[in-house]
């Protein structure tokens, strides 16, 4: 079952940007594309934890300001020849608010 | 239930064993040792990473998190001692017990030291592991290398030191270089190819002692009374399969360890894999066969059956601009005959080794493109009876009339290896460009293949053009990213000609292939609009790299640098008291002058960035740039002020000049030096623009560098006042904004136009550029952190904070 939780506007994140959210068990990348889509990601880049929040978003992805590894915002699979995912959760926008789901949020494993 | 595999050796053999043996889903509980202090490296890479195209980083094969998510237990920096095969367990260096069901020796070899006098000083090197790379690449410019062995690992040590403006001499013994590769002929355009790198090259001669000084190397000295002072020796000359611990074992051991069709030692639940193995008498020393091996180690693993079958294997020399290649036997020999072809001019030869028309070897010297084909021949024994008039001229002029060059890709199996540093074969490009990759840039990112030295590149493209058809086009210059065909050049002539002043445009008008680019042609188009149209285009953070975008360094951990300018390198103590009370205030870890004269505030937490910038604004302080493709810092000496030499005001011109050029927006960063006189304590020379004062004026000079490539600046002009070297410098900073390719630094946008050129034009529109450089500052000079901390100090805080929520 979900249950939304609204977080911010959507214009609180800028088109083809970032903004990372706290939570008890690390943080959460928002996402928000050239066309005002919203995606929720886990903030550590599985390659040598870069914060993906602070990477170049193009398309449906973001590049890792660390290391350039690219993964799909809506997968969260590493693109191309390197091999990694990062968790995805959850997002939508509804009348110009981004939505999370609370309880994919707290089922998140600490693994 | 699941077994207990000990690995011993975390090398190039057993990283791949691990990988098949995981991707077949195998049962293992593994624990992994290497006395080597890491995890599985591509350690043919150690060469790009010697000559700096490379980093460490870039050619780790296995990380933590893989070796994470296989559960593999890692011992890294820790040696197996002994084996109890009795009993079944291995006791590691520490004492540590553990018991096994399988093993595997993947020990590797050792490189073989000339016992000469002298070969235990300090400063006497091997090639093998990053520690040796390390040492080499530390060496620094300017000072002296003999290698000793001009082979495969001698050649490509040399080149990769003299790349960084080291002075290297090779000493080989035998009478040319790669004598088991290649033969004379070749051996002699190689040597011409280095001698034109500034490597010295020293054949036929015997090393007789290594001499030395407080017990460090000091020179090496030959058999006929030559001496070669060097800082640094390296010995490559040979490796010898590393057996002792296979010895001590009671393993059957040759040259190698003994090893059957299935990689089983004399133990049945010990096996090896690698440079450490003998298989019916031959030894092993490139990866192919090794790959081969890890494979069917794996499968044996597996209890399945397989066979380690030895094949043909073939050289490249990774030194750019040296194309080489050998394959097969070439010796001479009874009933054997040669085909040879040479072209001087163009330093070409090739040269095929044929018995009973099979050729039996082929060695290629300048002009490597047919050379998979010919290996092919060699592999599969092909008759060669009826093409043997055309034979040397390879695969385009067989059949009578010439055929397409491409047919000869075309014609290749799918097992043929394309890219030998990453064992990429046809077939899986072709799978590749089924599964939608259809330009090099794709073919890369999703193969590796051509992503290492390179040599490969053009096959990958002609495999490309036969799979894809007319849908590809054979690129004439690389272009920007795999978002669009075009070269930098190209798009940077469509954005003035065209007068494309906003991304969409140029994504538009230039046939873009993804919706919004990339995170490498993104920053470049940013750079190239603000560039060209200052007054109309909005610049997008966005299209920064996160250090632009939040106007601080990102370090490794996620924390970020803050360095604030301190113009021409003087601060007061007022300032150096308003840094100090910063650094306690936000707790910052590590406090650095930096090699620019400025001080870096190391371990700032993102959130604190606002904070940390609004307390050293308020004491007059703005950003350092030390983050941007842009100006970064002045350095100068103390010139007429204090010193005793000085000519002209040094350290005054360079506080000018740093507020005159801060804030604009460059290619690469761009570094300035002043100093007084041509004593030159500011180091002005190797910086991307260079001033020295000298009595009768100011010696502007250009395109040096201190990084990955070490140059000394050119002189561009010399000028009486202080005023026209500063318009000068204007004036050819906007140039360098208008003309290079973004992230090319000064020095390599000169190699591409010519000093020359510059000088025309600095000459015949200098006022015009300094002019177009002042509309540009009007906008660009101004202090980020000042604005950020105003207007955007809410987007460095976290969006939500959840955690008490969660926690409830
Ligand atoms: C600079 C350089 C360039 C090269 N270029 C090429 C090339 O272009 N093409 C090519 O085909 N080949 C090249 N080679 C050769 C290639 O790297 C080797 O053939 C290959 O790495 C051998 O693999 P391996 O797994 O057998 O051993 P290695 O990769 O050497 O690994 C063996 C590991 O075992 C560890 N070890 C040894 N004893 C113990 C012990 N008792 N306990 C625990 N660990 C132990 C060692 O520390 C080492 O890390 C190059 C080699 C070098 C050094
Ligand atoms: S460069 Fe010349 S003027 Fe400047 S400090 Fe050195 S010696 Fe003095
Ligand atoms: S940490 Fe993300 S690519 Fe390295």
């Amino acid at each position: 079952m979900t249950s939304w939780i609204d977080i911010a506007a959507l214009d609180d994140v800028p088109q083809r940007g970032a903004r990372m959210i706290k939570t008890a068990l690390g943080c959460v990348a928002v996402f928000r594309t050239a066309e005002d889509e919203v995606f929720a990601l886990d903030n550590a880049c599985p390659h040598r934890a870069g914060p993906l929040a602070e990477g170049i978003v193009h398309g449906k992805s973001v590049t890792c300001p660390l290391h350039n590894w690219v993964f799909s915002l809506e997968t969260g699979e590493a693109q191309g020849a390197d091999e990694g995912r990062v968790a995805t959760y959850p997002a939508r926008v509804e009348s110009g608010r981004i939505l999370l789901d609370r309880t994919f949020l707290q089922a998140r494993s600490a693994a | 239930m699941t077994q207990k595999l000990i690995v011993i050796g975390a090398g190039m053999a057993t990283g791949r064993m691990l990988e098949h043996l995981f991707d077949a889903g195998a049962d293992y509980d593994v624990t992994l040792f290497n006395a080597e202090p890491r995890g599985n490296y591509n350690r043919i890479m150690l060469s790009p990473v010697l000559s700096g195209d490379k980093t460490y980083a870039e050619i780790v094969t296995h990380d933590d998190t893989w070796y994470a998510a296989q559960g593999v237990t890692c011992r890294f920096g820790e040696r197996i001692a002994t084996i109890d095969r009795a009993a079944k367990t291995a006791t590691a260096q520490n004492g540590d017990v553990l018991p096994y069901d399988k093993l595997v020796f993947g020990t590797g070899s050792n490189p073989f030291m000339i016992p000469l006098p002298g070969h235990d000083l300090e400063g006497v090197i091997a090639y093998r592991d990053l520690e040796d790379t390390t040492r080499m690449m530390d060496l620094g410019p300017a000072n002296k290398c003999v290698v000793i062995g001009g082979g495969l690992l001698g050649l490509e040590a040399a080149a990769g030191m003299a790349a960084r403006g080291v002075d290297v001499t090779v000493v080989h013994i035998m009478g040319h270089l790669m004598e088991r590769q290649l033969d004379e002929a070749a051996g002699y355009l190689l040597r011409r190819a280095l001698i034109d790198k500034g490597i010295t090259v020293k054949c036929a001669a015997n090393s007789k002692e290594i001499l030395g000084e407080n017990g460090h190397v000091r020179a090496l000295l030959l058999d006929d009374g030559t001496e070669l002072p060097c800082d640094l020796l390296v010995m490559a000359v040979g490796i010898r399969p590393n057996v002792q611990l296979a010895q001590d074992t009671g393993l059957a051991v040759g040259k190698g360890i003994h090893v059957d069709d299935q990689m089983l030692t004399s133990d049945a639940d010990v096996l090896a894999v690698g440079e450490c193995v003998e298989h019916n008498g031959a030894i092993f020393g490139l990866v192919a066969p090794l790959y081969d091996q890890a494979k069917v180690a794996a499968q044996t693993l597996m209890g399945e059956q397989a066979q380690f079958v030895q094949k043909e294997i073939s050289t490249k020399l990774k030194v750019t601009g040296c194309d080489l290649f050998s394959a097969g036997d070439f010796a001479d020999g009874e009933g054997r005959e040669d085909i040879v072809f040479r072209d001087p001019a163009r330093g070409v030869y090739r040269r095929l080794v044929i018995e009973n028309n099979i050729v039996l070897g082929a060695v290629m010297y300048g002009d490597t493109a047919d050379s998979n084909w010919f290996f092919g021949l060699i592999r599969d024994k092909t008759d060669i009876a009826d093409m043997r008039d055309t034979l040397i001229f390879g695969p385009a002029y067989q059949g009578g009339t010439p055929l397409d060059p491409l047919a000869a890709v075309a014609a290749l199996p799918r097992d043929a290896e394309i890219c030998g540093c990453n064992g990429i074969c046809k077939g899986q490009i072709e799978d590749a460009i089924a599964a939608g990759a259809s330009d090099l840039g794709a073919i890369k990112a999703t193969t590796k293949a051509s992503a290492s030295c390179g040599t490969c590149t053009g096959l990958v493209e002609q495999v490309l053009a036969v799979t894809l058809g007319d849908d590809f086009v054979l690129p004439a210059a690389a272009s920007i990213c795999g978002c669009t065909d075009m070269t930098h050049e190209d798009v940077r002539r469509m954005i003035k000609s065209q007068r494309l002043t906003s991304m969409p445009a140029v994504w538009q008008e230039c046939g873009w292939k993804t919706p919004d680019g990339c995170h490498v042609c993104r920053p470049a188009l940013n750079f190239y609009l603000l560039a060209d149209w200052p007054l109309e285009y909005r610049d997008d953070p966005q299209s920064r790299f996160i250090n632009e975008r939040k106007h601080a360094n990102i370090q490794k951990d996620g924390t970020y640098s803050v360095v604030p300018r301190m113009w021409g390198g003087i601060t007061t103590p007022d300032e150096l008291r308003a840094i100090a009370d910063a650094a306690d205030k936000y707790m910052v870890p590590t406090v650095k002058v930096t090699g620019g004269q400025r001080i870096d505030l190391l371990g700032v937490k993102s959130e604190d960035l606002p904070d940390i910038w609004a307390d050293l604004n308020a004491a007059g302080m703005v950003s350092g740039h030390a983050y941007s493709k842009g100006l970064r810092t002045v350095k100068t000496c103390v010139g007429t002020d204090h010193c005793r030499f000085g000519t002209q005001d040094s350290t005054g011109l360079g506080i000018q000049l740093e507020k005159e050029l801060w804030g604009a927006w460059t290619p690469h960063k761009l570094k300035l030096g002043v100093s007084g006189c041509p004593r030159n304590c500011a180091e002005a020379t190797c910086k991307d623009i260079g001033v020295i004062c000298v009595d009768s004026g100011y010696q502007i000079s250009i395109g040096g560098a201190a990084g990955m490539d070490v140059r000394e600046t050119e002189l561009l002009i010399q000028v009486p006042t202080e005023q026209e070297a500063i318009n000068v410098i204007k004036a050819v900073t906007q140039l360098y904004r208008e003309n290079a390719k973004y992230l090319d630094r000064i020095y390599k946008w000169m190699a591409k136009v010519g000093l020359d050129w510059i000088k025309e034009r600095v000459a015949a529109e200098g006022d015009a550029l300094v002019d177009r450089f002042e509309l540009s500052q009007t906008i660009y000079r101004k202090d980020p952190w000042a604005e950020h901390v105003t207007q955007q100090a809410e987007r460095y805080k976290p969006l939500a904070n959840l955690s008490l929520e969660a926690a409830e």
